[in-house]
């Protein structure tokens, strides 16, 4: 037998376990060799694996960037919508129909900078969602600018002398907009990773998940900071795990340690069930819930 | 206030615009509405933030506009008839996430209670003057349908109407009203609610694997399914294929694009309404449309008491426009006027389909109160010679 036939032997039936929430006929996809989203994507199907939820009842919404391809390429019910507006979509979905199980996954730049209102807003209400935000420091699907959570000194296209301007601190801006559930990792901590999402899809409520991604064809090369593995292999030597650190002290440095874990998994009540208590409260019989078609009055 | 098991509030009411269209929606089966604070388009959402708990329905404010048609997008893949509303600088906001409905063909109405402009401009007096805003507003190419009631009536009426063409054709639809007719207050009429005709997105019916959330089967709309029900599809902005994946390339444009405009362009005579009076024998058609067409009413009627032989056409659907009624008057009478609250738009489009065959006089105003009959029956006049 030769390698060809021994591959080929291999092969017959071989399923993968991705397969399932992958749409296969969509690959390959369009991201770079050595681009962490694909991780990010993987540690999201191991969740969906574990999380032991129905599947026909999660759908995806991705807004616009190359994380924002993501919703195109998992086998779930997924919408590629518009640049900043995948929260907002992803809450009409969601209260039009309580009962899916509804995952953001964008990038930084369209959930922190375009979409950043919305962000803080569906957090402070509590909306029932889960945010897969991949943060690779800069606007990669148009050619490398800086983003809100570029580090300082760091070299864009559109900071070419570096960057001055203070970035977001992600995990700091969700605690204190409201979310419930705040965690960060590299995509190097592909088990944690899908650990959190894992726990954050068995959660009520605003959930935001930070996953520090490398962009080697862009943010990498234009800081001479070497290839995906180059990156990887830094995440590992730099990355802490601090879970509960107080979120105001994880900023990102250029080039300087990452603060990840589980900062945040508290309780609080959500948008719908806030809505129904109150509204059940002070309409007593007169309350028909979302759904209910009929009046009592 | 008491509705029935439908949420419709069956019987006479005085209502002023803004309420009865959210009357209107909720008799339509609207049960999701998402807002934004905005002059003279508040009402509605006032009105709704009252009504929507007692029928089974969903009312939230969001952060913006930007939010607030995203919000509607989303809730009408979940199967809701959804809507928004706004007035000018709202209006907008909501442009790019308008061309997003029409990409994905998702059935949705966008209340317009116009004010004058640009910008912050006039928030409480009337404007008409983001009609081509309505037409071009959002990037690329598309059509779109506009409706645009004259009275609170109407309001109910229309918005009926736009949601069962929004669920017909799986396009937003637009109400276009001004301030004028929004806080105008009169009698409004609500039906029982088996007397009112609703449209349903038409769902698709075959195996789940084979289900391909664009594929029209030779027609123009594709079957709906809303989302958590297993099939699994995926849906973009992008130019997409039947597969609802995107495929960047002119043929798939063509085809695509194609076929969002065709699927109004090939069914105007299903979605255009206009209201004629004494067109027989006109020599002049006054083409007039939301409060413009009432204060046109007083300067018809005198002009025909000076023996004018006058006619009025009321454009109820504005677009898609009514290209053939008026190619076919404009080679039986002297001419049109127009009257609108903005410095010409719709008359743009008589011009077009005139062709030169009938004179076609504007009569313009900046917005801020309506017309004085006067300036319209002068330009009655002037047509007649």
């Amino acid at each position: 037998m030769n390698v060809e036939q021994a591959v080929q032997e291999l092969m017959v039936d071989a399923e993968h376990p991705m397969d399932a929430i992958l749409r296969m006929d969509r690959i390959p996809h369009i991201w770079c060799p050595g681009c962490g989203i694909g991780l990010a994507v993987t540690a999201f199907a191991a969740a969906l694996n574990q999380a032991k939820i129905d599947l026909d009842k999660v759908s995806v919404v991705s807004g616009i960037g190359c994380s924002g391809r993501v919703a195109g390429y998992v086998k779930l019910d997924s919408f590629h919508t518009t640049h900043g507006r995948a929260i907002p979509f992803a809450t009409g979905l969601k209260l039009a129909n309580p009962k899916l199980k509804v995952v953001v996954f964008s990038g930084d730049g369209d959930l922190i900078a375009i979409g950043g209102n919305h962000f803080i807003h569906a957090a402070r209400r509590n909306v029932d969602l889960v945010i897969i935000c991949v943060n690779n420091f800069n606007y990669a699907m148009t050619g490398g600018q800086m983003g809100p959570t570029t580090p300082l000194e760091a070299t864009c296209s559109t900071s070419p002398y570096g960057n001055f301007e203070h970035p977001f601190n992600l995990p700091f801006l969700a605690e204190s907009s409201g979310a419930v559930y705040v965690a960060r990792w590299t995509v190097m901590h592909i088990r944690r990773l899908t650990q959190s999402i894992t726990e954050a899809m068995n959660k009520r409520g605003f959930s935001f998940i930070e996953a520090i991604a490398p962009c080697p064809t862009l943010y990498s090369r234009r800081n001479r900071l070497g290839l995906g593995l180059d990156m990887m292999k830094f995440y590992h030597d730099n990355s802490v795990i601090r879970h509960g650190a107080n979120t105001s002290e994880v900023d990102i440095g250029y080039q300087e340690k990452i603060v990840c874990g589980k900062f945040v998994d508290r309780e609080k009540p959500t948008f719908l069930d806030k809505m129904n208590e109150h509204l059940s409260r002070v309409l007593g019989d007169k309350y028909q819930p979302y759904g209910v078609n009929h009046e009592r009055d | 206030m008491k509705a029935d098991s439908k949420g419709v509030l069956t019987g006479a009411h005085y209502l002023d615009g803004d309420f009865a269209i959210a009357e209107g929606a909720l008799a339509a089966g609207c049960r999701f509405f998402a807002g934004y604070p905005i002059t003279p388009s508040t009402e509605v959402a006032e009105r709704f933030s009252e009504r929507i708990p007692r029928v089974g329905g969903m009312f939230i404010q969001m952060e913006d506009e930007l939010g607030s048609i995203a919000a509607v997008i989303g809730a009408s893949w979940a199967g809701a008839k959804a809507m928004t509303v706004t007035s000018g600088p709202g209006f907008s906001l909501m442009m790019e996430n308008i061309g997003l409905a029409v990409m994905m063909e998702v059935p949705c109405v966008i209340a317009n209670v116009q004010r004058g402009g640009p910008s912050t401009g006039l928030p409480t007096l009337p404007g008409q003057a983001d009609m081509m805003q309505a037409k071009w507003g959002s990037h690329g190419d598309y059509e779109i349908i506009a409706l645009s009631p004259n009275s609170p009536q109407e309001c109910f009426d229309l918005t009926i109407e736009a949601f069962n063409l929004a669920e017909r054709y799986r396009v937003p639809v637009f109400l276009m009203t001004d301030e004028c007719v929004g806080h105008m207050t009169e009698r409004v009429i609500i039906p029982e609610s088996d007397e009112i005709e609703l449209s349903e997105r038409k769902s698709y019916q075959g195996p789940k694997d084979q289900y391909q959330p664009y594929k029209t089967n030779g027609g123009l709309v594709p079957p709906f399914v809303k989302a958590g029900e297993g099939y699994r599809f995926h849906t973009t902005g992008l130019t997409h294929d039947e597969r609802g994946y995107p495929v960047i390339n002119a043929e798939c444009q063509e085809t695509s694009v194609h076929r969002l405009l065709d699927k109004i362009r090939k069914n105007v005579d299903d979605i255009i309404q206009l209201k004629e009076e004494q067109i027989d024998g006109a020599e002049v058609v006054v083409i007039s449309y939301g409060i413009s067409h009432r204060v046109a009413t007083k300067a018809i009627s005198e002009a025909r008491r000076k023996g004018i032989k006058v006619g009025s056409l009321r454009l109820v659907t504005v677009w898609p426009f009514p290209e053939q009624r008026i190619r076919r008057l404009a080679g039986e009478i002297k001419g049109f006027v127009v009257p609108e609250i903005n410095y010409g738009q719709i008359v743009l489009e008589v011009e077009r389909c005139t062709a030169g065959q009938a004179k076609t006089i504007l009569v313009p105003h900046a917005g801020g109160t309506v017309h004085n009959p006067e300036d319209i029956l002068k330009a009655i006049e002037e047509c007649a010679k």
